[in-house]
């Protein structure tokens, strides 16, 4: 094991994770998944993550095709989207996700269809930035192990 | 057989298989705290499962009220099987669900002569003070606020190791503190275990996230204040 290699990268991931917490892509709830992984389950973070991206873009096509037709909006089904993506964003600690789906709540329950497509548009947007992000923080997570080194603990408090 | 009763190292296609109640579970140990989960979302269903199995709990997660109800021999079906040494010792529940909202799950158990002694716990995404003191008043030991954290479930923990419960059958059963290692070679596996398991294999998630068909979408959610943070 390369030593100065092992040290670097888990520099980088240290960094790197803060930074995501600092920019508001993750928040604590993410941390508190990561107390659930060990050696027994070293894929936990990344499956759950996963589970929640295909959410995100399942929802998104339903609430898009609810959003369509201009004269025919179901908003309550649009709502149910919401409040799920809402939900699953929240438990994975992908903050800014989360915080669009509060603002796209609010569209609904005014049934501002427009506001509604602007805030589809950025939970998209954000939903994939994040995927990126974590894909990110994950291959250097692979690049540690792989070096022999260990995933440090990062208190993000 | 691996440490942790063998849902180590899981694979995509195994927590599915949580969520959606398929997994073989290893037979009840009694003295392993048996937690019935209850949550519609497949991803909360698999944190907070993790989250109790961490914390050395046996878990069974279903996704609806008529799910839980019907594990608990509770539904209208006469079950073919009697669940009369089914241990439940904690039920958790999420509140806002399609169909059968947390609140009425939690009614229905404590009209039950079965199980209303059993500690039920309310989650909820939504910080409502309403909501919360209705689900006190009806009987609920606690209420957690989404997103579940460890320390939640530490808490809860706690507090039921301390009991004296008295289980489905009548008998009163001191719960065991700090419990053994998952597994505790000198428990008899009681035939019990076939009945847990057959029961199981009745659990099945529609996976899907579209809604159950009596349900509007979110009904409890509309009258209620909001005070998202």
């Amino acid at each position: 094991m390369n030593t100065t290699v092992v040290a670097q990268l888990q520099r980088q991931f240290q960094d790197y994770i803060v930074s995501l917490y600092q920019q508001g892509f993750l928040d604590n709830q993410f941390s508190e998944l990561r107390k659930l992984q060990d050696e027994g389950t070293p894929d936990f973070v990344a499956e759950v993550v996963s589970l929640f991206f295909d959410d995100c873009s399942k929802l998104i096509n339903t609430m898009s095709a609810s959003l369509e037709r201009p004269d025919n909006v179901d908003f309550k089904q649009v709502d149910s989207g919401v409040h799920q993506l809402k939900g699953s964003s929240s438990s994975v600690g992908a903050q800014r996700v989360k915080n669009v789906c509060i603002s796209f709540k609010e569209c609904c329950h005014v049934q501002n269809r427009e506001g509604c497509l602007r805030c589809l548009q950025q939970v998209d947007y954000e939903y994939k930035m994040l995927k990126t992000k974590l894909q990110d923080l994950f291959n250097l997570e692979q690049q540690i192990l792989q070096a022999g080194g260990t995933i440090p603990q990062v208190d993000i408090n | 057989m691996a440490k942790d009763g063998g849902f180590s190292c899981l694979r995509r296609s195994e927590m599915i298989g949580i969520g959606i109640g398929e997994l073989e579970s290893p037979p009840l140990d009694s003295d392993q705290v048996h937690v019935l989960a209850v949550d519609d979302s497949l991803l909360d269903r698999i944190v907070i499962e993790r989250l109790l199995r961490i914390t050395s709990c046996k878990v069974t997660a279903v996704d609806s009220g008529w799910r839980a109800l019907e594990f608990l021999g509770l539904d209208d079906k006469k079950a073919a099987v009697e669940f009369d040494r089914l241990k439940v010792d904690l039920i958790i529940t999420d509140y806002c669900m399609p169909g059968m909202t947390g609140y009425e799950l939690l009614k229905k158990i404590k009209e039950s002569t079965s199980f209303k002694e059993v500690p039920v716990v309310i989650m909820s995404s939504e910080n409502v003070i309403t909501r919360i003191d209705r689900c006190l008043e009806e009987g609920a030991e606690d209420f957690l606020l989404k997103p579940v954290k460890l320390a939640d479930v530490k808490r809860l923990r706690n507090y039921l190791t301390k009991d004296v419960k008295v289980a489905a059958d009548g008998n009163k059963r001191k719960l065991t503190t700090p419990p053994p290692p998952p597994l505790s070679s000198t428990s008899s596996m009681e035939s019990l275990d076939s009945t847990v398991e057959s029961s199981l294999s009745l659990v099945v998630d529609d996976d899907s996230l579209i809604m159950s068909p009596e349900s509007s979408t979110s009904p409890v959610n509309s009258p209620m204040k909001r005070l998202d943070s």
